[in-house]
């Protein structure tokens, strides 16, 4: 597979970011910072680097979202896309396993859905004897102190990895492939083959794609969008963005501007206010849903009708659009691949075939006629519906929520 | 008569000299929003507008009180952000709840202010390390009750006070409750520091702390007050700004920088000794203004950033020149 491509691919676990998170990284600062200079010496917006606006990507992308997986339909964690599988007889081992589980963080809601599918899983696993994880708590150089800890320690039976940023994490991967150890990458990837598999579903542009295609189907040729984001310079918020915006331009809707919410719902609340005191807003595209409510009770307080506002798959924006009966869509960043990612360990350990080099998860979008389906009320606000977690013994307990 | 009448009017001219600048950039501002944006000018583009400012209005003035005694407040933020996760957990979509979990919070608010105030009166810690301490006590104590995500809503009853609106009222249409709070809070915030002895003491206690000392204020317990009141705003700061836009993991998270530029831009002085609550509101409208120009402007984020920086700095320069100028 071509470098490019599986970067492109890796990156999709990014998406996560919140903004809380991403100032606390260094790099991500300085792109900011570049970013800000750069726009001040053009006084344009950003200009979008090529990279985040790969054609060949999209496309595969766009494939994918509709494309057959093999595996169980009612068990999305353990489905796949395409043919390709890794044999892992040389990484047999007898139980009890070791587990070793290196997370970038656990700091936003996200993240602590997913980690909780994972912890749940993990006891579902008999020959799993110790799981052992650490937190990185977002930063790249506790991550690469981490592994090399964990190597150190010389316990681990297999190492699973979701990696606070590519390129940093990228030789702490190969350093444990070349310890001989079973490696499980995912969520964001690492620029190596190494890896038995890296897991994650399709991708950013997939997401991007799927909340266009709604508002193009629901919004007059000629209609206005806003287009709301957390942060700029995130490669794969930038191609969820760049895949909507080349949608939006085909379709002849109007992008009435791009605006950063920082993930703060005041601020998203005042910046669509502001956008409706200087004209009608005919929908609102969101790379991420953790603001979408906000967004929406701008126009319920205004008392303007809600016109089509994306989302993401948490309860409360969910219900929102069920209250409210407006054109939501919540395409998903699904948290079943934390599950998968165990699952892909264990196989690994008991010497079946992995899919790989990449595990492509199905990356379903939540639409009208199937919304109630994915509603519970007994779920926290910013519980994440797409958690393939309700076959599981201890839900809703274990995710915050009440039977 | 007329000898006594002259200074008089001389006295009346020299004030209106010294008007507070910070009034100025309000004005100049909001007339800028309105050429720009007529829409502004009708109730519902003023009343938002209003509505956004509450929280941060109130809350810069409580953090006066601290920076007029002397020391700064970083906890301010963070306690915001405690008040709104606490209060979601705590309320479970229970619409009575509302009646005893704003006491509970004002109440866990004096605990935070009483200690910030014990450990630098007593302790000797500097505010600004004592407060960045608590600060990130609190984002814990925060991520701890939640576990990372918010576990519940905030109930209507909750959010009225940042989110309804009464209307059908004459000439404005349209009042939210935010506004009302904001002039009642800003009413009292204003006799605490300009119209009682304790606001006199407070100046004393800033400018020089010695000599209050020595003319018998009782410093301790004054700066301990100020981090009281100041923690007391955050609390219900929390509460409006939770109830303008919900739940979320970071709400609060930079609003005590936010405060300070406010004070500062209304003229308050950094090592204590001098400031004022009308004109630290006024800060915090002018603030909200230079956000919300900027928007109207479509400038692209990047150089707003820029601008609004270039602005903050130009308008605290301003202050200071014309303070001088004015031989204050």
């Amino acid at each position: 597979m071509p470098a490019d491509e599986r970067r492109q691919a890796a990156i999709s676990g990014r998406l996560r970011e919140e903004w809380e998170n991403l100032t606390r990284e260094e790099d991500v600062k300085k792109i900011i910072l570049a970013a800000a200079a750069f726009g001040m010496l053009t006084g344009a917006a950003f200009s979008q680097a090529p990279n985040f606006d790969d054609p060949a990507e999209f496309a595969k992308q766009r494939d994918q979202l509709t494309a057959a997986f093999n595996g169980p339909a009612d068990k999305p964690y353990l489905q796949y896309a395409g043919d390709s599988m890794a044999d892992t007889s040389k990484f047999k081992k007898e139980g009890p396993w070791t587990v070793c589980f290196s997370n970038a963080g656990v700091n936003n809601p996200w993240r602590v859905v997913g980690y909780t599918d994972m912890t749940e899983e993990v006891k579902l696993h008999p020959e799993i004897g110790t799981f052992t994880h650490v937190d990185a708590e977002g930063s790249d150089d506790k991550q690469i102190a981490d592994i090399d800890d964990l190597l150190a320690g010389g316990n681990c039976s297999v190492l699973i990895v979701s990696p606070n940023s590519t390129a940093a994490l990228t030789p702490a991967v190969e350093k444990a492939c070349a310890a001989g150890l079973p490696v499980i990458v995912f969520d964001r990837g690492v620029t190596t083959n190494c890896p038995v598999t890296f897991v994650h579903p399709v991708g950013g542009y997939g997401f991007g794609i799927q909340a266009a295609e709604h508002i193009i189907s629901n919004v007059p040729a000629g209609g206005k969008v806003l287009m709301l984001r957390i942060l700029p310079g995130v490669d794969v918020l930038e191609t969820r963005a760049s895949g909507a915006r080349n949608m939006f331009k085909e379709a002849g809707l109007a992008v009435l501007g791009e605006e950063f919410t920082d993930g703060d719902n005041a601020k998203t609340k005042s910046i669509v206010e502001d956008y409706l005191q200087r004209g009608a807003i005919d929908a609102v595209w969101m790379d991420a849903g953790a603001t979408a409510v906000a967004a929406v009770e701008a126009f319920e307080d205004q008392g303007v009708d809600v016109p089509v506002v994306t989302g993401e798959d948490q309860q409360d924006y969910l219900q929102k659009w069920r209250d409210l009966g407006f054109k939501g869509i919540a395409p998903t960043y699904p948290t079943y691949q934390w599950r998968t990612a165990i699952i892909a360990a264990v196989n690994t350990l008991k010497g079946e075939q992995v899919p790989s080099p990449e595990w492509v998860l199905p990356q379903p979008a939540i639409t009208q006629d199937v919304l109630d389906k994915y509603i519970n009320e007994k779920m926290p606000p910013l519980h994440y519906a797409m958690c393939g977690c309700e076959d599981m013994p201890n839900y809703p307990q274990a995710w915050g929520g009440t039977k | 008569m007329s000898a006594q009448s002259l200074p008089h009017i001389a006295a009346t001219q020299r004030r209106l000299f010294k008007i507070n600048p910070v009034y100025l950039l309000v004005v100049a501002l909001i007339l800028a929003i309105v050429v720009m944006n007529p829409a502004f000018g009708e109730p519902t583009g003023y009343m938002n507008y209003l509505k956004r400012v509450t929280a941060l209005a109130i809350l810069s003035g409580g953090a006066l009180y601290v920076i007029v005694s002397g020391g700064f407040d970083l906890s301010v933020g963070s306690m915001m952000t405690l008040t709104v996760i606490g209060s979601s957990m705590l309320a479970s979509n229970d619409p009575n709840s509302t009646y005893w979990i704003i006491p509970l919070m004002l109440g866990m608010g004096l605990i935070v202010g009483l200690i910030n105030g014990l450990v630098v009166s007593y302790l000797k810690v500097p505010s600004l390390i004592a407060t960045l301490g608590m600060m990130i006590t609190l984002n814990g104590v925060a991520f701890m009750w939640s576990g990372g995500a918010p576990r519940g809503y905030l109930p209507d009853t909750f959010r009225f006070f940042g989110r309804y609106n009464i209307t059908d009222i004459p000439v404005i249409s349209l009042l939210p409750v935010a506004v009302i709070c904001l002039v009642v809070f800003g009413v009292i915030l204003w006799w605490g520091m300009h119209r009682t002895n304790f606001g006199r003491m407070l100046h004393a206690v800033g400018d020089n702390q010695q000599a209050a000392r020595l003319a018998g204020v009782p410093v301790e317990r004054v700066r301990i007050s100020a981090f009281v009141i100041s923690s007391l705003t955050a609390v219900l700061a929390g509460v409006i700004l939770g109830g303008r836009a919900g739940v979320s993991v970071n709400i609060g998270s930079g609003f005590e920088l936010q405060a300070i530029t406010a004070a500062v831009i209304g003229g308050a002085q950094l090592l204590g000794g001098r400031g004022s609550v009308p004109a630290t509101i006024a800060g915090a409208l002018a603030l909200e203004a230079i956000f919300t120009l900027l928007n109207l402007l479509g400038l692209a984020q990047p150089v707003r950033l820029v601008v609004q920086g270039l602005i903050l700095i130009g308008a605290v320069a301003f202050a200071t020149y014309q303070r001088k100028r004015a031989g204050r």
